[in-house]
């Protein structure tokens, strides 16, 4: 069960119509290392996890779709009033003749999401190991979008994003030191 | 691990040939932000200020990574 609150987690402002970044961006929106991912990812995962680690997986599932729905909204205003020759342009001339000016989930080459994005192991370290790679790869894919764009208002929203992705990597590398500890052992101080 | 004892860039050298086609990057460099570091994040760390927070989007200076694009190590250094 979830609560929606009609507001971004962080305001999203962008500065100038460039479609060419929107083919960037939606990388972060149906790629591998994508918030549709990393949600639907750390949401499955947590059904088989150790107890005391679920909340987290919760928590940032959760933050993920908030991250989604400001790329939707970046990649949105990014390409909102584009023609479809500037659609063309920009290189998206594939993406308009099958969508439009929809979004789709799908990474900066066209290839649309798949599951086998994503993994559940079971294994409680192999699956939390996968997050933590998932995080880096994640913040890794905004420094290169932020390497490419010249947009300061929309540069301000990436770097609020990859920030997250530190803070949850800090996070799930908590997580594993917990499991690691040694809880059933009897311990004499 | 005291806070601020690492750098969150590292700097290589690699290797330049002389056939190499385009202009060589003698530097190369790559991030290596503060989670790599901290270890379980110690209680009463301090704290932005909630505005300050949420334009840095973390609660805490320990976390904060600036990114600014990365370093082009292309001019001779």
């Amino acid at each position: 069960m979830w609560i929606y609150e009609k507001k971004l987690q962080y305001p999203v402002k962008v500065g100038t119509c460039n479609p060419m970044l929107a083919k960037y961006l939606i990388e972060q929106y149906g790629g591998a290392d994508g918030e549709l991912s990393a949600a639907l990812r750390y949401l499955n995962q947590r059904y088989s996890i150790p107890d005391r680690v679920i909340g987290l997986l919760t928590d940032i599932g959760t933050e993920e779709f908030a991250h989604l729905e400001m790329i939707a909204t970046m990649v949105y205003k990014l390409t909102k009033d584009a023609t479809a020759e500037e659609m063309e342009k920009a290189g998206l001339g594939a993406h308009y003749a099958n969508h439009d000016n929809a979004l789709f989930y799908h990474n900066a080459a066209g290839a649309p999401w798949t599951a086998t994005y994503i993994q559940a192991k079971g294994d409680p370290i192999a699956d939390l190991y996968e997050d933590i790679a998932a995080e880096e790869k994640a913040r890794a894919t905004y420094q290169w979008i932020i390497d490419m764009s010249d947009d300061p208002d929309l540069n301000d929203g990436l770097k609020f994003l990859r920030e997250r992705e530190i803070v949850h990597s800090q996070r799930f590398r908590e997580a594993v030191e917990m499991l690691k500890e040694e809880r059933d052992r009897q311990k004499i101080f | 691990m005291h806070m601020n004892e690492f750098t969150q860039q590292k700097y290589y050298r690699p290797y330049v040939s002389p056939f190499d086609p385009c202009p060589p990057i003698r530097v190369k460099s790559y991030v290596t932000p503060p989670q790599l570091y901290l270890g379980y994040q110690p209680y009463n760390l301090p704290q932005y200020q909630p505005q300050q927070a949420l334009y840095a989007g973390t609660l805490w200076p320990a976390l904060f990574s600036p990114y600014n694009g990365r370093y082009w190590g292309r001019e001779e250094a």
